[in-house]
Formats: C-alpha cells, structure tokens, sequence
C-alpha cells in the first residue's frame, strides 16, 4: 500500500486554484451518465449528495434515520468559523490555516488546512443564501462570537443551535434534489459493507432496517460520510446510534485508517451521574466566551459554590494560561480539568467536575443578555442536572466528542481504495491531533459543497468504469458475508445484551486509551479486548429476527465492529510514542505538565492497513511537511 | 421509585396492538425517562422476552427522534421538553405511566412506539427550501437583514420535525410545522421569490398527505418542544391567502 498526498505543487496559497484548473471535468451532458453513492446525510453527506446532484449526477444517499434532517451534526451547538474578518480584528485565510495547524499540534497535512481555510469565506455565502438565520447586528451584518484556540472573533453562529440551522439548510438543498429526482434517498436504510470490483469500489451491501432485506446497490463511485467513532468509549457526546462500522468495512476492504488515537475529549461536558447513564452532554464551547472556569482551591471542598469565597476559588486556565485563559484549546483544557479532579479539587456529588461560573458575566451584562446568548443552554443544562445555572456555577467534566482520525484521504479527499471517496468526520485530513471548536462544521461543509463535487469529477473523467451489476459474484459474495454475519450475531442466543459488552470496551478504553495514555496500560487493554471480544460472541443475546425492524440487531453489529476497532485504536496510541494534541501518553510531558511532541520521529499521518482477520495490521507513514507554518511548541500562555 | 408502566406493543405496521404492562421496581430521580426504559429492556431482553422499540438518537432534545405519547401527552408532562430530555424527577413513586406512539393517520406505526414521519419530509420537498445553486452565493453581508426578522425567523426555525405538533392535534394537522417552515424562510429576504409558490405547495402537499386541517385548536403549541409559536399558523394564513388571491405572488415585503 502507497500513500500518495497527491499535493498540488506551487504556492500553497495557489495550490487549490492551481489544482482546480488541472483536473479533468465531465462534460454537463454526460454526468447524467455516473452513478453516485453517498452514505450519510450529514453536513458533509446531505451536502455533497445535494450539490452532486444539482451537478447532473446520478445520486443515491442512504441513511440508517427515517430522515436525513436526524444526522448527528444537528447537535453541534456553538458555530461555524469562517475566516471574514467582517469584525476587522485581524483575521485572513492564513490566520484561520495558521490556527488551525497550529491548534493540530503540527500533525494535519499544511495544503488540506489551507483549502480549508480558503473555502470557509464560501461557506457563510452558501448557508446565508440558503436561508440560515444566523445571528445578526442591529445593523443587520452578520453577528461573530470567539472560539477555543483563536484570538480574533471569526465564529458565525444560531443560538446554540448552529449545527441544527447548517444541516437544516443542506437538508432542505438534499430535499430539493430529490423531488427534481437527481437524488434516491434511502431513509432507515444501513451500509454492512463497499463493493470491490477489478481493484475499484463500485457500490454497497446496504440492510433495509424495516424489512431487514440485505441488498446491494451499484455506481461508479462511493463517498462515506459516516462520522466519527467516539462512541467506542460507549459514554460519549454522539448520539447513540453514531458507529464505525461504515468506515471499518471499508478499512477491511482496503482503505487505510489514519491517526486513530487522535480522538478529542471535550472539556465541557455535564458529569456523570450514575451507572445507568447512556450518554453525556456537551455544553457548547461557546459558553467559555463568557463562563470562567474554577474549582476550589481546598482539596475535598464540600461547601456549596456560592459559599465560597472568591480567593479560595482557583481560576485554573487563566492562572495557567493568561493569554488565551478560558479560550484555550480543548485538549489543553480538558487535561487541566482531569488534573484538578485527580487531585482532589472535584465538584457536585461524585466530585467528578468543576465549575464553569457566569456570575461575573451575569453582572456585567445582565441575565437577559445571558439569556439571549445561551438560554437553550442553560435550559437544558437545568432540565438534565435539576440545577438553575444562573444561580449556581454549571459543573462540568471532559468528554468523548470527536474524532480527528479516520480514513486516510489524499487531497482528492479518496482513500487507498480507489473510488472510494471520504467528507466530514469520516476521514482524517485537517485537524491534526486536535481539532479547534467551531471547525467541525466547516471542514464538513467544505468538503461536500466545495472540494469533493470538483475531485469526483477529476476520478470519473479519468477513469473507466466496466459495467457492473448487481448479481456479479461481488456483489453477490459481499451480501451473502453480510447475510451470514447478521444470521451470525441471532444465532448467538447467549445471555446478555448488547449494552453489557458496550459499556464494559467502553470503560477498558476510557480508562486506557482516554485523556491520557500510557504504555504499560495500553498494552493491558490490547490484552483485554480480545477477551471482551470473546466473550460477546458466545454469550450476548440478540432476540427476535432478521426480518423485521430489531433495534438490538443493530446495536449488535456495531458493538462487534467496536470490538474489533478498539485494538486498532490502542495499538496506534501505543506505537506514536509521543504526545501530541488530545492523544497525551503520560511518559512525555514537559516539566509544565504540557504534551511533549517528537518531531523528529513523529511529524508523520500514521496509516493502518487491514491484513486479514489473523494477521496484525500494518502501520504506513505519510511524513508531514510543514512549508509555512514553522514547526514549534504550541504555546497558549 | 417503583413505577408500573402500560406500554403499547405491535410488531409491525398491519398487525393490532395492546398495551403490556411492565413494573420497574427500582427507577432513579435523575435517570432520564429513556435510560428508564434501557434499563427495563435490558431486564426484559435478560427474561428473554423482546424489548420495546422506541426511536431515539442525540438524546439532547435536538434531532428530533423520540417521541411518544407520554400518559396522553406528547413528550410527557413537562412543557418544552422532548421525551430523551425528560427526566424520572418529573414522576413520583408509585406511579402508572401509558406510553403509546404518535396517533395519526399520516404517521402508521412500524413497531411498538416507532412511527413513519416520511410525509413530513415530503411537505418539505414540495417547496421548503431556498432554490439556489451551490457556490452562485452573493457575499453573506451584501443583504442585511433586521435583527428582528432574523430572530423571528430562527424561532420558526428552531422546529426539530418530531411530529408532537400532529400527535397533539385532535384533528391531525401538520400546520404547527408547516407553518413553521414557512415563516423561517418567508421572514428572510433570501426566501421572498418563492415565498408564495412555496407556501401553496407546502399546503397542497399536507393536505394530501392525509393530515387533518387546523381548526386553531391550540394543542400543537402547547405540545411542542421547542415551544413554536401558533402566530406563524397566523402567519402562513395571511401568505395562503394573498397567494390564492393570486395578490402578491411578485414579491413583497412585509
């Protein structure tokens, strides 16, 4: 297996332009004439399926929801980062690269990031156009907000639903598309496996989740937009059917998985509260604009917060990081928090938290204000904990959120498996080790409005594509493994449900491979999967049948690809033996407590690829080149 | 705190369905009311029995996939709350909770609490969206737009397509969301060129459907999550109007 960048050459300011101009295109009249499958139909899926199809391709866009509107980007709440500079606070498209290199920790691909960056000024035109009622000035100009990891106010946002108001506005383009019939959705309908035929992926093993009918479906070209897999740790901010499973049958088929130890713990997060628990929930990073972060500074402080008094409380970030103070970047903040609950200085009842305060900002702006801001926050942060956050500090702790690894992508955004094309989440390209707050919802924007339906052009014209049909022998091998497995998971008929083998992996690699990483505990974890692996496959317990609606069967075949992904994951944490951005291995940290990168052995993608289901897989190197952005210790102080 | 609950099981969408009554002896205050319901399916699946089907997904109130008719009620007793954002501090030891799926013609039932909400989709093909072509956007401040507008606009828009609007309704209507697109995009400058064409389609589409017409009853408001206004119901019958009239189908402000 090769990893080849395909990076443009040329100034990386000209490389997109440059790149834009050297592809192949497909002549109007003869799009009608490629097929198109896009799995997902979140921001980067729903927008790439609508603006593919509104192209003149043939498109079909499956989702495991009964509607593409229920994608998991309609939860992020706090924004979207665009490099405007509407505020004139210094911001420019090298700015917004810089950041988010820079907030990487060095270990993104520098041209990805500057596309990125490039193309965010076209997002907010699009969505505005669309009719995204982003907040606004009494001027009537767009509104802008501050974000981790940035010093110039560049985040447009909707309340704290921004996520909700960019999916709803790529949605609606989807459902346009489909009533002009450029676009078959498939709604209630999940990928089981890719296709390969003569070395190129050419359609999907799907199963209708009502019938339970296991089907294939052929094209000319495959794009996941599946997400990330942050569920692994069970307890996590994704919503709860979010899974690996797209992105790992397409690894078994020969895509490599990039940088999967780079997963980003986000620090404000509502704490835990029992065993039962079967999520968690994010409180948007928007709320440090004004929130401030503190805990005691008596260790097993059991007094109320209100009680105590303003110099025994400890404002942590801004102590440590003056500069950047309750702004600095996710990774760094949630590690401070893990450090204060480790050592004693934890809030609220389990003390598993720490304070994040709005009493100085309620103050000094008033609770209206406040209200206008962040009200459905604060909502649903009173509706979950019982708790009146503007009366008491909101407690919060750092959880699972997202994850910078996936399938590894060249600048054409295809992975190692030809025709296989991967957006959003799914893939790992431009968050490096750790992603900025507000950069989600741009790179999945970014890659289905305005990168992919221009790379996909450039595969299809330059390629030929033979016939093919679904009863090939493929085909018909690809559904009859997904026959077998599923038949396979029934059969077990052990004892326990599928939660049980969930919430025991997810608690292994919480504890091992979570904020913060060790060899000795890794290599424990590798050692214990296996057996959790075991151990689901004789005794869990999957009722009812094949062919009808079975919820349990689902949660069944994505819980087995977590077990076997979860290795995959600890043995990346396990060989990048450095820390850099979220992934934190404990024996490399500076004499401040910081991540101690290793340039010189480290600055590379790592790429797993699949060699059978006996053999261990094998690790690539994409070295990482940093042209424009000087190599240095990231420093928010 | 122990509960009995009477829950309704069918196993797909032509069979008839009863209620089942299930006790949950050992329910927690500051459980959700859907980690109430994982914890009796895992109980029930352990007793080797098929545990309930309900839809569900962000469990933060925002994608809109629970949903359940909770003692009579959709999403339960509290007002502007989802059934996953629920919590079992809303109830009280020894209580009797009936859970039942959406009712209404428009939505059948494909198991136990799971509904189809396709036909809310398919009002919003019919004209919900902004007819523009990916990348022949116009700078996003070249159009200002009134805070006010922008506000009212995000409050229609702040609809999460759950379907509690029609499950409320006596008469089965979808006119809390339809109208609540409508206004999202007819208060935006960037949604006056379709405005009108769009809100016939939007209607036409609903009714055929099958959903039942608005007789300003109320519930639909009342129900919904996200506390959508009944004034954009108003709204849309004003457009309806001017647009049947055949008044205004050039645009107009206001």
């Amino acid at each position: 297996m090769e990893l080849q960048a395909r990076v443009p050459d040329g100034p990386i300011a000209e490389k997109w332009d440059k790149h834009r101009f050297d592809m192949k295109l497909v002549n109007p009249s003869n799009k009608r004439k490629y097929e198109i499958i896009v799995v997902g139909s979140g921001l980067a899926g729903a927008s790439a399926a609508a603006t593919l199809g509104e192209l003149g391709y043939l498109v079909k866009c499956f989702t495991y929801h009964d509607s593409p509107r229920r994608a998991h980007s309609i939860a992020a709440q706090g924004g979207i980062n665009a490099a405007k500079n509407y505020q004139s606070d210094g911001d420019s498209v090298f700015r917004l690269f810089y950041d988010t290199v820079k907030g990487g920790d060095f270990r993104s691909r520098e041209a990805n990031v500057y596309r990125l960056a490039q193309v965010s000024l076209n997002i907010i035109d699009q969505c505005v156009a669309q009719g995204v009622p982003f907040a606004r000035e009494y001027g009537g100009l767009l509104a802008n907000r501050s974000f981790g990891g940035a010093q110039v106010s560049r985040t447009f946002y909707a309340r704290g639903q921004t996520g909700q108001q960019l999916l709803l506005g790529a949605y609606q383009a989807l459902e346009r598309q489909i009533v002009a019939r450029t676009v078959t959705m498939y709604p209630r309908t999940e990928m089981l496996d890719v296709i390969v035929i003569d070395g190129q992926a050419r359609g999907i093993v799907v199963r209708d989740l009502v019938t339970g009918a296991i089907s294939s479906h052929v094209a000319d070209a495959v794009v996941l937009g599946t997400g990330g897999y942050s569920n692994v740790f069970f307890l996590s901010t994704n919503a709860k059917a979010c899974n690996v499973t797209a992105s790992w049958r397409a690894y078994k088929r020969g895509a490599a998985f990039a940088n999967p130890c780079f997963t980003q713990i986000h620090p404000t997060c509502i704490p835990q509260s029992g065993h039962y628990q079967s999520k968690l929930t994010l409180m948007s990073e928007s709320l440090r604009n004004d929130g401030r972060i503190w805990a005691p500074k008596k260790q097993g402080d059991t007094r109320a917060a209100n009680d105590i008094p303003e110099d025994e409380r400890d404002y942590y970030l801004e102590r440590i990081y003056p500069s950047f103070g309750n702004l600095s970047p996710r990774d760094v903040s949630s590690r401070r928090a893990k450090e204060m609950v480790d050592k004693g200085h934890g809030v609220g009842p389990e003390r598993n938290g720490v304070y994040l305060d709005f009493r100085d900002a309620i103050q000094r702006l008033g609770q209206a204000t406040i209200a206008e801001r962040y009200g459905n926050l604060f909502d649903m942060y009173k509706q979950i904990t019982g708790e009146n956050p503007y009366d008491v500090p909101m407690r919060i702790y750092p959880a699972p959120h997202y994850a910078m690894g996936g399938l590894w992508v060249d600048y054409n955004l295809m992975s190692t498996l030809p025709g296989l094309f991967v957006i959003g989440e799914a893939n790992f390209s431009d968050h490096g080790a750790n992603r900025l707050g507000a950069s989600a919802l741009m790179q999945g924007l970014a890659d289905g409005y305005f990168v992919l339906p221009y790379t996909i052009g450039h595969y299809l014209a330059g390629n030929k594509f033979h016939p093919v049909a679904t009863d090939d022998t493929e085909c018909r091998n690809a559904d009859h493994e997904a026959t077998v497995l599923t038949k396979k998971l029934l059969d077990v008929n052990g004892t326990k449900p599928v939660d049980v083998f969930h919430r025991q992996l997810g608690k292994l690699i919480w504890e091992r491979c979570g904020m913060a990483r060790n060899a000795d505990g890794l290599k424990k974890a590798l050692a214990e999967i296996p057996r959790i692996r075991e151990e689901f496959w004789r005794d869990v317990r999957v009722l009812g049948s094949g062919t009808e609606l079975n919820q349990e069967l689902e949660k069944a075949g994505r819980v087995a690809d977590f077990l076997e992904f979860a290795e995959v994951l600890c043995l990346d944490a396990l060989e990048r033996d450095e820390s850099c951005g979220g992934h934190f291995r404990e024996e490399h940290e500076t004499a401040d407590g910081e991540a101690k990168r290793d340039d010189e052995r480290f600055a590379h993608v790592a790429a797993w690829e699949y060699t059978g289901p006996s053999s261990a897989p094998k690790r690539h190197v994409e070295p990482l080149v940093f042209d424009n952005v000087k190599l240095a210790t990231r420093s928010y102080k | 705190m122990r509960l009995t609950l009477h829950v309704w099981r069918q196993t797909h969408a032509t069979a008839g369905g009863r209620f089942e009554r299930y006790e949950v002896p050992d329910a927690n205050e500051h459980m959700s009311f859907l980690e109430m319901l994982d914890v009796l399916n895992g109980r029930l699946i352990e007793q080797g029995k098929e545990p309930i089907a309900f839809e569900h997904d962000c469990r933060e109130g925002i994608c809109g996939s629970c949903g359940m008719v909770i003692n009579g009620r959709p999403h339960g007793p509290v007002q502007r709350v989802t059934a996953c954002q629920l919590h079992m501090r809303s109830f009280t030891d020894g209580d009797e909770i009936w859970l039942e799926p959406w009712r209404s013609a428009a939505f059948p039932v494909l198991k136990d609490l799971v509904v189809d909400r396709s036909a809310l989709d398919r009002i919003i093909q019919a004209g919900g969206y902004i007819s523009i072509r990916t990348g022949a956007a116009p700078d996003a401040n070249a159009v200002p737009v009134p805070k006010r507008n922008a506000e009212q606009s995000m409050d229609a828009a702040a609809c999460i397509g759950c379907g509690a609007c029609v499950a409320a309704c006596p008469n089965g209507s979808a006119m809390l969301f339809t109208a609540a697109k409508i206004s999202h995009l007819g208060l935006l400058p960037q949604g006056q060129p379709e405005r009108f064409s769009r809100v016939l389609a939007m209607v036409e589409r609903m009714d055929a459907e099958g959903f039942g017409n608005c007789t300003n009853h109320g519930s639909c408001e009342a129900a919904c999550p996200k506390g959508i206004s009944l004034d954009f119901i108003a709204r849309l019958n004003r457009d309806l109007i001017r647009a049947t009239l055949g008044k205004g189908m050039e645009v107009a402000a206001g």
